[in-house]
């Protein structure tokens, strides 16, 4: 189990490196002088000559990487060209917002989703797994940003419920996490129904069914669980697409998360924030996915990686 | 507590009927939605003449009326003609991008499916790392680096998929190459390209031609983001994300503008939602329930 | 094992009579019958055969008998006397009270047949609980003791293990305490030993036997395997087609069977050593196959492949008779 454990950890470091690589590239080539560029529009003779000089421009490229990788480890993600201040303040400042909008969200789409899924599948091709079934089909199909939208103009514009945007108390965070939820929801419903439908097919549920246990008691105590490994997988695979969700989510109601700061520096054009918030991005979802992928072992005890 | 017989489901033949019937209407509502928009947007110019670019400052911000069923936006356009004329841009984004990560995509997949070996190898580290990202953010981010604008949208989101493609096309061929058809060709001596034209791929087609058909709706909904976040498609060009985007502040005063374009893109990736899932039940004999 | 009764048939005691058992499958563009007409009774203490080739419905009437058929789209008429209960009549809760406690049933792939990610000992534990109501401790306890009686090494350990961990064999044992831990009156076994090795096979039926003693249990055994039935079971019933065509006591059916089907599978087991005692060196088989459940043949069931078939085989159905002998059969040739 260690051995996985260290084999995952190093796979995602190499992605990590990969990411890195990737980003040190993609922004090297630019066009025009990469000091210039990443100085920013605000700045002066002499910040370019320092950033010329930090970069190592005259320098080989594998030394300039070295260099970039050797700041990347001292947390180091350089100056923003906007406000010349340390990139990696404001990444720390907004971060918690984007990840208690995400974590809110994975939450309320377990808490509805899970069940909604259970519903439709133990009573397959009623009138509720047909409700159940398109309004998943519907939030899969939705734009998060245009479902914000309509939940501003049902419950902000007409009703007057709560508040369009910003942060505050709990009535803040509803709508977001609700529309940035709304997709995860129907993909959870979704999946969980297919798994359970899979799961009260196999054999081991006729033989619980011939212990004489009630359908209830072969739902909860031997379908469920193995119906929920698969779900598990894929909440940590669409944790991804929620933080790509979020970046839309966060401009819709001013959420002042690292999504509207990645968005807001690529209209500025600072790249060097831009860098960063990528990285972090980058670093948080391959995370994410190596706690999910060592958690199996405990979920599933066919899964033991030795 | 109700007494609940397992023996006794729902699943009466009138259930299963309704049910297959169900899913095949379901299938044909996503066809119709699809070739309405594909019809709308190749007669655009016969439904809706006039240029919708055109500004008229003198009736912006104008509710749905008879003289413009979707109102007017914040420059006097007609929102209807916008997202007639906008069809045409994001449905040729959406075959475009599809296109190109197909083209990419695929042969990939096979090779490095079917050679194995280090190619494989290195192609799989490599998707690894992009796949590392959410597909969006790995739009945006490319956006970053390029710019802005319709090619740079469609390249974007075009990158963006093509890993995708590259696993899943990846994935079948291995499960195929296992099968025994295959051990059989290759022992009666027929070449490898001719083993991946005609057994492999026609055996992997039915995964892609599923996928390729969600993946047109995503790309729809990627590049409106991409225009909602004001980074993609520019105006004047009418983009339904773009178009949101930039009825978003109005959103008090005029909701209209900001709410038909994404009603708009809602139905088109509904429809492709509803072909793909139909087409899903219908190919795969393997897809229960 | 002996094969002699101490009791004449008719007294001895019945503890399952099915009669006319048809199960029908609705499609939702076909109706198949997988069981037409079986009348079958189960002896206190005794072990009845079923045997037939795969589809040939002898899997459905065992799950029919505890109705574990999701019905639609199963449509089962008949009768199924259990301690005079008719068990096709009965609510829901009380067959749930049957099964597991009177009437338990084991299945053919114990791999599968086991919850992957539940430990046995709490599979086993399980019914104890639901059927005697004991504590979970309690419950425990009875079922590392039943891991001991169907000899699993270490059962105390082997208890918080899960089904994966376990050779075919021993998930089989596994099994076999969970559907006899309430000591049942009857154990419907589905091809108990199929899915396992040759040598498996015998340690397991010589188990099955041992507890039957003990528990005073009767077996309903169902199986395609010839041999093994001949072994153990006292009565057979032979199926076809969804069909009862023969019944008679073991050591008659094997020496003297009546039915041509019964002659064709006697004659086609592969004798060890065949081809060098009697110089025949091909297997008997019954020529054509059996026929699809959606395409049953006039008359006979089995007249097409009948090596004896008369004219009357092909335009009437055959009722089941009963010989003087005591034996049952469906053919033309005896009535």
């Amino acid at each position: 189990m260690l051995n996985h454990a260290i084999k995952r950890l190093f796979a995602s470091v190499f992605v990590i490196l990969g990411i890195s690589l990737l980003l040190f590239v993609m922004l090297r080539s630019l066009p025009g002088d990469p000091a210039v560029v990443l100085a920013g529009e605000m700045a002066t003779d002499e910040d370019i000559v320092l950033i010329r000089e930090q970069l190592g421009l005259d320098q080989p490229v594998y030394i300039q990487y070295g260099r970039f990788l050797n700041r990347l480890i001292h947390f180091d993600l350089g100056r923003s060209a906007r406000t010349q201040d340390p990139v990696i303040y404001d990444i720390k400042t907004r971060l918690p917002n984007t990840l208690l909008l995400a974590i809110t969200a994975t939450f309320l789409a377990c808490l509805i989703g899970i069940p909604a899924g259970i519903l439709s599948a133990t009573k397959p091709h009623t009138w509720i797994d047909y409700l159940a079934t398109s309004t998943a089909l519907f939030g899969i199909s939705m734009p998060v940003f245009w479902l914000g939208l309509m939940m501003v103009v049902v419950f902000s514009v007409i009703l007057k419920w709560l508040p369009a945007g910003g942060t505050g108390g709990i009535e803040h965070l509803v709508m977001p996490s609700f529309s940035l939820a709304a997709f995860l929801i129907a993909f959870i419903a979704r999946m969980t129904r297919a798994s359970l439908l899979e799961v009260l097919s196999q054999d081991y549920i006729t033989t619980a069914r011939s212990k004489g246990l009630s359908e209830q008691c072969v739902i909860s105590r031997h379908a469920i669980k193995n119906a929920l490994i698969p779900i598990v997988t894929v909440i940590g695979l669409q944790f991804g697409r929620l933080l790509g969700g979020a970046v839309l989510t966060e401009t819709v109601f001013a959420w002042p998360g690292i999504g509207r700061l990645l968005v807001d520096s690529i209209t500025a054009r600072d790249y060097p924030m831009v860098q960063g918030v990528i990285l972090t991005f980058g670093l948080l979802f391959v995370l994410v996915n190596l706690i999910v992928d060592l958690s199996y072992s405990l979920i599933d005890p066919r899964i033991t990686y030795d | 507590m109700t007494e609940n017989d397992q023996t006794k489901t729902n699943d009466s033949p009138s259930g299963r009927i309704f049910a297959k019937f169900i899913s095949n209407r379901i299938a044909l509502v996503g066809l119709v939605l699809i070739s309405s928009y594909v019809i709308v947007a190749l007669a655009a110019p016969m439904i809706y003449p006039s240029d919708p670019n055109i500004l008229n400052l003198n009736q912006v911000l104008r509710p749905p009326s008879a003289a413009d069923f979707l109102g007017t936006d914040e420059l006097g356009r007609s929102v209807l003609g916008r997202i007639i004329w906008g069809s045409r841009v994001s449905l040729s984004i959406a075959f475009v991008v599809v296109g190109v990560g197909m083209v990419f995509g695929v042969p990939i997949g096979l090779a490095s499916g079917y050679y194995g070996g280090t190619f494989d190898f290195v192609i799989q580290r490599c998707t690894d790392v992009l796949l590392a990202f959410p597909a969006f953010l790995l739009a945006l981010a490319l956006i970053a680096v390029l710019g802005v604008g319709f090619i740079n949208t469609v390249t974007s989101v075009a990158i963006a998929m093509i890993p995708q493609y590259i696993r899943l096309v990846r994935a079948c061929t291995l499960s195929v190459k296992e099968q025994v058809y295959v051990e059989a060709a290759k022992t009666v001596g027929t070449n490898s390209f001719k083993i991946l034209y005609r057994h492999i791929l026609p055996n992997v087609m039915v995964p892609i031609i599923v996928q390729t058909t969600l993946n047109l709706g995503i790309a729809i909904l990627f590049a409106a983001g991409l225009g909602f976040l004001g980074v993609g498609i520019q105006p004047p060009t009418p983009e339904w994300g773009t178009m949101l985007g930039a009825g978003r502040i109005y959103i008090f005063r005029a909701p209209h503008v900001a709410t038909f374009p994404g009603l708009a893109i809602f139905l088109a990736v509904l429809g492709f939602n509803l072909l793909g899932d139909g087409l899903r039940d219908a190919l795969d004999p393997r897809f229960k329930g | 094992m002996s094969h002699t009764e101490t009791h004449p048939r008719n007294t001895a005691e019945r503890v399952l009579n099915v009669s006319n058992l048809r199960v029908r499958f609705e499609t939702y563009d076909d109706v198949f019958t997988a069981v037409e007409g079986v009348d079958l009774s189960l002896l206190k203490d005794k072990i009845l055969g079923l045997v037939g080739e795969s589809g040939c419905g002898k899997s459905v009437t065992a799950l029919s008998i505890l109705r574990l058929l999701k019905t639609p789209p199963a449509r089962i008429e008949g009768a199924i006397a259990h301690k005079s209960l008719d068990l096709l009549t009965l609510p829901e809760a009380e067959m749930r009270h049957i099964r597991g406690d009177s009437i338990s049933m084991i299945f053919q792939e114990p791999m599968s047949s086991l919850n992957p990610v539940m430990p046995v000992g709490r599979q086993i534990a399980e019914t104890i609980i639901l059927h005697r109501g004991v504590s979970k401790g309690a419950a425990w306890k009875q079922a590392v003791e039943m891991l001991n009686l169907v000899q699993i090494p270490s059962p105390a350990q082997r208890a918080k293990e899960y089904p994966h961990r376990m050779s075919g064999g021993m998930r089989q044992r596994v099994m076999i305490a969970m559907a006899l831990a309430c000591q049942p009156e009857i154990l419907l076994a589905d091809e108990p030993t199929t899915a396992l090795d040759v040598t498996i096979q015998a340690q397991i039926m010589r188990l099955m036997l041992r507890l039957k003693r003990e528990f005073k249990t009767s077996i309903l055994l169902i199986s395609h395997d010839l041999a093994l039935i001949s072994e153990m079971a006292s009565r057979v019933v032979v199926m076809y087609a969804g069909q009862v065509v023969e019944e008679a006591r073991g050591r008659e059916l094997f020496l003297n069977p009546l039915h041509p089907y019964t002659k064709g599978l006697l004659s086609s087991l592969p004798v060890i050593g065949q081809k060098f005692s009697t110089g025949k060196r091909r297997l008997n088989e019954i020529p054509g196959v059996v026929p699809s459940l959606r395409d049953i043949p006039n008359g006979c069931r089995f007249h097409p492949r009948c090596s004896k078939a008369m004219s009357i085989c092909r335009e009437q159905a055959p009722k089941l008779i009963k010989t003087s002998n005591g034996i049952r059969v469906r053919c033309w040739l005896w009535q």
